[in-house]
């Protein structure tokens, strides 16, 4: 019952789409007639609960696949599958899934839970597939959670799973584009990540999203110079065609002071010595006028760096790194690429032929490179005609004085091959050494002449045009020859060759005065017999002997010109008439008659014979424009070098002590796995993770350890999370479902009832807190904005009512997990306060001067929404006020303060059409009836931005217009202070160990060395509050997420100077990458 | 990069399509089928072909046209050699590469294309870690998977591309340990008809089969390193080593594998080990040519020349051809006017011959007299380079393995016959 086995029957049917072609198929036993039942048979079969049977059923669907048979109306019963244990069953699945998704889109759906859940798997292995099928369904709806997984797989500890992240990169990117910006945040970060395995398909992902963000390579230049040796092939053509275009716009032209040798040196190249020695001194003088070029270490880094991989045993990185020579090398070192070039023609026919395309374009411009190995492009009667053209065509391009008797003699034996297309274009091949050698430029005309005995009419027929255009460059000497040709018009009937003999007579008719007359007798008899060419070219002889000998030819013109007039062919009809008013003198004939002779008799300029290969290299050698000549979609211009190099120092790197937490997990586990790992391949020892993991082993262990711990719990929580989501969409609406949530709403607020004042209490206090201190700051632009008038929030009463609404609202986004691990921090606040606020007493002389206003604090920084020009004279601004949005404690408050600066009034201020990411919500603030002209009012209004970054889009409308507008936290106003003591502190991160601790090194700007600017400097850039701490060395801050409560817990500890440490310890690691990054630059700034 | 991929057998079938990105329609390969129909040899068709929305890639391998479907801007040889290497796969997986063995194979065809692309950008092309995902199908597998159910695809997940030896499967177990060395150069000639050599160079290959338990570590020296100036690795051996040593070190894959490859090029002398003297006559006015073929061995250091075979087109205008072989069969194939002549081993004392009359057709010109003669040959336990491997030694592991190396020389693209004229003949 093998699927395969019916393939047989099937031979021809493949053409016709649709055909029922299941009849023919073994598998369905003959008893099954229609599709119909056959589907039911496949059907039972996915439904059975034996696995063999479903595996049976999930080979025969996909070799229909593979056959291009359409298999989609199985949706339903195949995704049921997507969970089975069985491993071949569950891939085949995939196969399946990734086929049809796209047509199937709602019932795909149903196989995202499965994927998802996958994704929080602790087998980095499963974690990667799961990531690689769930954003290969091309399903737009699901573009959300794709972004979400892919920012998370970013920043898993396994670089397997961060590799899977940056192949699916470009998927979503090509599925909506519009998610550009957030995605090039990812491969930013990404592009930092130092380990082999992903730094190829980060470029890859690169290429296809942002190619013109060259700025995101500086920082990671040397880096992947280092480690380009080691990454895996493929990823290295990438990295290399990328760094190449990197370096045009980098570095300076090694050969900027040659380019202008190069240049005289080609032009001079056949003509006589002592111009060229005129030319020599005058270059001479200009480079003495230029200063001598110094090549920018890392270009020469480059270079060094890629030679290596010319040995590859891979065709397509050899070629990468012979383009990367052939643009960027100094012109002596570009040699070295011609051996390995040279090894690759050995390969297959197909890379054969890229080769070559590829040596024909370099030739032209570096010809010395590959004289050595003439020979290697000798032509084998074996190879098929396509490359014995191509290496031709080297050949001629590899022509010179020297050489040249050797080649010719190639070409001889060449022009006795059976392969006809290969004799002519030999023949052609001739005549371009003559006319770029002059010195043989006899010896091939005799050549061809021979040749015009050739029994071969083709093998004539090519030598005849060939032999034209030569003679085109000195015809006096040369009227044997013509009239040898003048006699073949007898034999030869090739149109291309008549045409070209006759033209030849007619141009040259004055050096056979006696012939030609004759030729066009002829003619005119075979006229009308003749291909349109040769006609063409018979009324041009026509004209040219009346113009010259009319006496002889009068008649025979009006003749061949009556027989033109009644072609067939309209070209050759006009041409006649046109002709005719020319050369045949009448009254109504206009001045033009008198010119006719310099018109028709004019010398022509001889034709160039050039490489169809010349200029080619203005397109990135090894590309496929290149090859084809023609720009393909999405080919990256290689830019020119530019005149002056911008600033080297963007590539410097500060060096880290300390690598990030993941990069010492992953490079342990590779350790336990190997051991022989420290001495392997990566020679550039200077950047790469493996070798510096070799110290950092102990604590890594440790981390590794708490992962496991944690994982587990944040897993389950994020992915009920995502599914709540979904819920949302409606997509998996039943009623077992609500019943669930229901469940879940009821136990959560048991749990929280009791906890609730607590929370007010710290967040107030906590608040208070971070304004006192900022009062000092005294920043102007803010104490603008105090005068404002302000309105207060709702007093505290109307906020516990609110609550207990927004319990029933938020229902959806949160769980009872969360309450359940965070329940225990607000029962311990209250003792942790009096403490804590002598402590702060204590230490910060700042609280003593208490703010009663509850206005937006000096260091509460205001955001544009809407400049007044673009709103029409309505000015709006907002900040984060950090006070607790009472109407949903999950949202973050957002103070949004508008100015009508018009005559007018404004009426009906709202928002409108909010346009969200999945899972955020927004509470608008109630309609501002009237903004009398030069007044301002504020308003509060509540986002929930599901802990992330991303902007909330809405509308703002007045009664006449509409804004789109934009709300973008930082990530430091999507948290709001807790209070805890130093114990609590200690064993919460304890527990927030491994891959949810983030630390950095930095040295603290010049005005926060002191503790209390870098106190200043963590709240203002995020709402924590501070924690108690016994050492003076260390300031500790606390912190929950808004939105989900997720708890943040920094820690700044100073050493000497003005070094110090800042850790963030945080489950959410996007939180905590991002607040480090803040957090750093408040610091150091 | 890759959109999808095609495979059309020699009468034009699409026998199997699979899409990495959403599907492009089989309509595309008209343009495919276009360019076949005008290319006049099988190998004649353009690997890459412009379509309006799309570009081709084709390789040929086994009859077997590999078209992928490209979208924008990619290398092309980066397709190509990728496609090769799915060729490769294959014919590793199922011995051979036919279109029968695809089809019936079709479900491991699919799991080993799923798996090599990812998105149309190759995610595992080692061999070794695609045979951890995908079990290569034995009989035996066969006849125990249907009978017990199990599967082809791997139970355990590929450990292989975690780790930083990504070429080697973790846990390899051998009773018998092994390590065995095949060099094969082959010798691509062009020999003029006086036998004096216009070019010749030598391709050499070193290819492996190591079968060695657990993570061996290999250290291979020549006698003679400075042959290979040319060379080409796996990306196993350790490049800085070979640069400062001239040793190759390296972890072997499992398996079969090929360790370097070399070009000794047509700059060195390189010796020819066989002679071709013919004599091919026609007169004038008559129909009937002499033909006169004697091989002779020649530089071969005594060692014994092989599995010689001849092969020749005739001109057209010999219409039979009536010889006498002192050794071997000759045959004559009227239609294609190919002469193939089975030599078999060459002896000294005795060279072979052949020897005899060509009818012509009546009344054509005469034809060329010097037609190209391809020819093939083997030559055991000998490298024609010289090149000689020095000692084998193994680290890391404790057992002593059993080691062996072996030499050939080929003939690669061996043509001679044709007469090369003298630049005089030109200027005449």
């Amino acid at each position: 019952m093998s699927s395969g086995s019916g393939f047989g029957d099937e031979k021809g049917g493949s053409s016709s789409v649709g055909e029922p072609e299941y009849g023919h198929d073994p598998a369905s036993g003959g008893i099954f007639s229609s599709d119909y039942k056959r589907h039911d048979d496949l059907k039972e079969m996915l439904d059975s609960n034996k696995d063999s049977l479903k595996l049976e059923a999930m080979k025969r669907i996909v070799a229909m696949i593979a056959r291009g048979k359409n298999a989609s109306d199985l949706f339903p019963a195949v995704v049921k599958n997507v969970a089975c244990k069985n491993i071949e069953v569950k891939k085949l699945v995939y196969v399946y899934l990734v086929r049809y998704a796209e047509e199937q889109q709602d019932l795909a759906l149903l196989s995202i839970s499965t994927f998802q859940r996958g994704l929080k798997d602790p087998n980095q292995l499963i974690r990667a597939s799961a990531l690689r099928v769930l954003s290969s369904i091309r399903v737009t709806i699901i573009v959300p959670i794709m972004m979400l997984a892919i920012k998370e797989a970013a920043s898993d500890m396994s670089p397997y799973v961060r590799k899977t992240a940056a192949h699916a990169i470009p998927k979503l990117y090509s599925l909506d584009p519009e998610q550009k910006d957030q995605l090039i945040e990812v491969i930013e970060k990404l592009l930092a990540d130092k380990t082999t395995l992903v730094a190829g398909s980060v470029v890859m992902a690169f290429e296809e999203v942002c190619p013109e963000r060259i700025d995101l390579i500086h920082k990671n230049y040397r880096k992947l110079c280092n480690l380009l040796i080691d990454v895996e092939e493929w990823g290295q053509v990438v990295i290399i065609n990328m760094l190449t275009r990197y370096a045009r716009t980098q570095f300076l032209n090694p050969n900027v002071n040659e380019s202008l040798l190069e240049e005289s040196g080609e032009k001079a190249f056949y003509g006589s010595d002592d111009e060229e020695g005129k030319e020599e001194k005058a270059e001479a003088a200009a480079l003495a006028k230029r200063k001598p070029y110094v090549m920018d270490p890392d270009h020469r880094l480059l270079l060094r760096n890629t030679k290596p991989l010319l040995q590859s045993r891979n065709a397509a990185v050899v070629m990468a790194v012979a383009q990367l020579y052939f643009h960027l090398a100094p012109k002596a070192e570009v040699g070295v690429i011609a051996k390995a070039l040279v090894r690759l023609m050995r390969s297959h026919s197909e890379v054969q032929y890229v080769v070559l395309q590829n040596v024909a374009t370099m030739t032209i411009k570096r010809r010395g490179m590959f004289e050595p190995y003439l020979k290697s492009f000798y032509i084998r009667s074996t190879d098929p005609t396509q490359i014995k053209i191509l290496k031709l065509e080297v050949l001629t391009n590899l022509a010179n004085e020297t050489n040249i008797s050797t080649i010719l003699r190639e070409f001889q034996t060449y022009i006795k091959s059976m392969d006809k297309d290969f004799v002519a274009a030999t023949i052609q091949a001739i005549g371009r050494c003559a006319t770029n050698i002059g010195e043989v430029r006899d010896t091939c005309l005799n050549g061809l002449v021979q040749l015009l005995s050739n029994r071969d009419e083709l093998v004539v027929a090519e030598s005849v045009v060939v032999i034209k255009k030569l003679l085109q460059m000195q015809p006096e000497q040369h009227s044997d020859i013509i009239k040898h040709m003048a006699k073949l018009t007898d034999n030869i009937q090739v149109p291309m060759a008549r045409a070209s003999i006759l033209w030849l007579i007619g141009e040259y008719c004055e050096h056979v005065p006696k012939i030609a007359p004759d030729v066009l007798r002829k003619m005119a008899k075979t006229f009308t017999n003749e291909e349109d060419i040769v006609k063409l070219q018979i009324i041009n002889l026509a004209a040219k002997l009346y113009l010259t000998n009319s006496k002889q030819t009068k008649l025979l013109t009006q003749y061949v010109l009556n027989l033109a007039k009644y072609d067939q062919n309209y070209d050759i009809r006009d041409r006649a008439r046109f002709i005719r008013q020319l050369i045949v003198p009448t009254d109504k004939s206009g001045a033009l008659s008198k010119y006719a002779k310099k018109l028709f008799l004019a010398l022509k300029p001889a034709p160039v014979l050039e490489s169809p290969f010349k200029d080619r290299d203005h397109f990135q050698l090894g590309s496929l424009s290149h090859l084809l000549n023609a720009k393909a979609g999405g080919y990256q211009e290689l830019p020119d070098w530019p005149e002056t190099a911008p600033d080297p120092s963007v590539r410097n790197v500060e060096v880290k002590d300390s690598v990030p937490e993941w990069t010492k997990c992953s490079s342990r586990e590779k350790r336990k796995e190997k051991k022989v790992e420290k001495p392997f391949y990566s020679d550039s020892e200077e950047e790469s993770g493996p070798t510096e993991s070799a110290d950092s082993g102990n604590q890594s262990n440790q981390c590794w350890l708490s992962f496991h711990v944690l994982s587990k719990q944040n897993y389950t929580r994020v992915f009920l999370t995502r599914i709540c989501c979904l819920i949302k969409q409606s997509l998996l609406s039943g009623a077992e479902e609500k019943n669930r949530a229901q469940k879940v709403k009821g136990r959560r607020s048991g749990s929280e009832s009791e906890s609730e004042e607590e929370e007010e209490s710290e967040s107030e206090s906590s608040r208070s807190e971070s304004e006192s201190e900022s009062e000092s700051e005294s920043d102007t632009d803010a104490k603008k904005k105090k005068k404002a008038p302000v309105t207060k929030p709702p007093p505290k009463q109307a906020k516990k009512e609110s609550k207990k609404e927004k319990k029933e609202m938020s229902l959806l986004d949160l769980d009872d997990l969360i309450y359940r691990s965070f329940k225990i921090l607000p029962s311990v606040t209250l003792h942790s306060f009096p403490q804590l606020s002598r402590l702060h007493l204590l230490k910060s002389p700042l609280l003593t001067t208490s703010c009663p206003t509850i206005a937006p604090s000096g260091s509460v920084k205001t955001y544009e929404l809407l400049h007044r020009i673009t709103g029409e004279g309505l000015g709006v601004e907002y900040c984060f006020s950090r006070q607790p949005f009472s109407p949903d404690a999950h949202m973050v408050a957002v103070q949004i303060m508008f100015t009508n600066n018009t005559n007018a009034e404004t009426k009906n201020l709202h928002v409108e059409d909010p346009k969200l990411q999945s899972g955020m919500r927004i509470k608008e603030f109630p309609e501002i009836e009237l903004l009398p002209p030069g007044e301002m009012v504020t308003v509060v209004m509540g986002i929930d931005f599901c802990d992330s970054t991303q902007a909330a889009n809405f509308q703002l409308c007045t009664h006449i217009r509409k804004f789109f507008v934009s709300i973008q936290p930082p990530v430091g106003e999507l948290m709001m202070p807790v209070f805890m003591t130093e114990n609590e502190f200690k064993k919460e991160q304890g527990q927030l160990m491994g891959m949810n601790e983030i630390s950095e090194k930095l040295t603290l700007g010049e005005k926060c060395q002191n503790e209390h600017g870098i106190v200043q400097r963590v709240t203002s850039a995020a709402n924590v509050s501070r924690v108690p701490c016994g050492s003076d060395k260390e300031c500790r801050f606390a912190g929950k997420t808004v939105s989900s409560g997720i708890l943040v817990l920094v820690t700044v500890a100073t050493k000497e100077e003005r070094a110090a440490q800042l850790t963030v310890n945080c489950e959410k690691m996007v939180i905590g990458t991002m607040l480090v990054k803040d957090i750093l630059q408040a610091l150091t700034q | 990069m890759i959109h999808s991929l095609f495979l059309v057998n020699s009468s034009g079938d699409i026998f199997l399509e699979k899409h990495w990105k959403s599907v492009v329609s089989r309509s595309v390969c008209d343009y495919f089928f276009e360019a076949q129909e005008r290319a006049s040899e099988p190998e004649n068709v353009p690997p890459v072909i412009p379509t309006p929305h799309h570009y081709l890639i084709s390789v040929l391998r086994h009859r077997i046209y590999f078209v992928a479907v490209i979208q924008s801007e990619v290398p092309p040889l980066f397709v190509i050699e990728f496609l090769h290497r799915v060729v490769d796969t294959f014919q590793d997986y199922f011995g051979l590469c036919t279109e029968a063995a695809i089809k019936d194979n079709v479900v491991v065809v699919y799991e080993l294309l799923e798996e090599m692309l990812d998105n149309g950008f190759p995610l595992a092309t080692e061999s070794n870690i695609l045979k951890e995902l995908i079990k290569p199908p034995t009989i035996l597998r066969t006849v125990v998977n249907t009978i017990t159910g199990s599967t082809n695809v791997g139970e355990q997940l590929p450990t292989g591309q975690l780790s930083v030896v990504p070429w080697r499967r973790t846990g390899v177990k051998y009773t018998n340990n092994e390590a065995y060395f095949d060099v094969v150069e082959e010798i691509d000639a062009i020999i003029d008809k006086s036998g004096s050599t216009i070019t010749a160079e030598i391709q050499g290959v070193i290819d492996a089969c190591v079968k060695l338990t657990g993570m061996p570590d290999l250290t291979l020296s020549f006698m003679n390193p400075r042959l290979l100036d040319d060379v080409s690795f796996h990306p196993c051996v350790r490049f800085k080593r070979w640069e400062a040593e001239r040793i190759l070190s390296f972890i072997p894959p499992d398996g079969n594998f090929r360790l370097l490859s070399y070009h000794v090029s047509s700059q060195n002398l390189v010796a020819i080990p066989v002679y071709v003297k013919h004599n091919i006559t026609f007169r004038e006015g008559s129909s009937q040519g002499r033909f006169e073929l004697t091989l002779g061995p020649k530089q071969t250091m005594g060692k014994a020349v092989e599995s010689v075979l001849v092969s020749s087109q005739l001109p057209r205008g010999v219409l039979n051809a009536n010889l006498n072989a002192s050794q071997g069969t000759y045959t004559f194939d009227p239609v294609t006017k190919l002469l193939t002549w089975d030599v078999g081993k060459i002896n000294p004392q005795k060279l072979p011959s052949l020897k005899g009359s060509m009818s012509l057709q009546a009344g054509a010109s005469k034809p060329d007299e010097n037609p190209t003669i391809i020819i093939q040959f083997k030559i055991q336990q000998m490298a024609i380079s010289g090149l000689k491997v020095n000692r084998l030694d193994m680290y890391g592991e404790k057992y002593k393995p059993f080691k062996g190396i072996k030499y050939m020389t080929k003939a690669g693209k061996f043509q001679t016959g044709m007469q090369r004229p003298h630049v005089s003949c030109v200027k005449a």
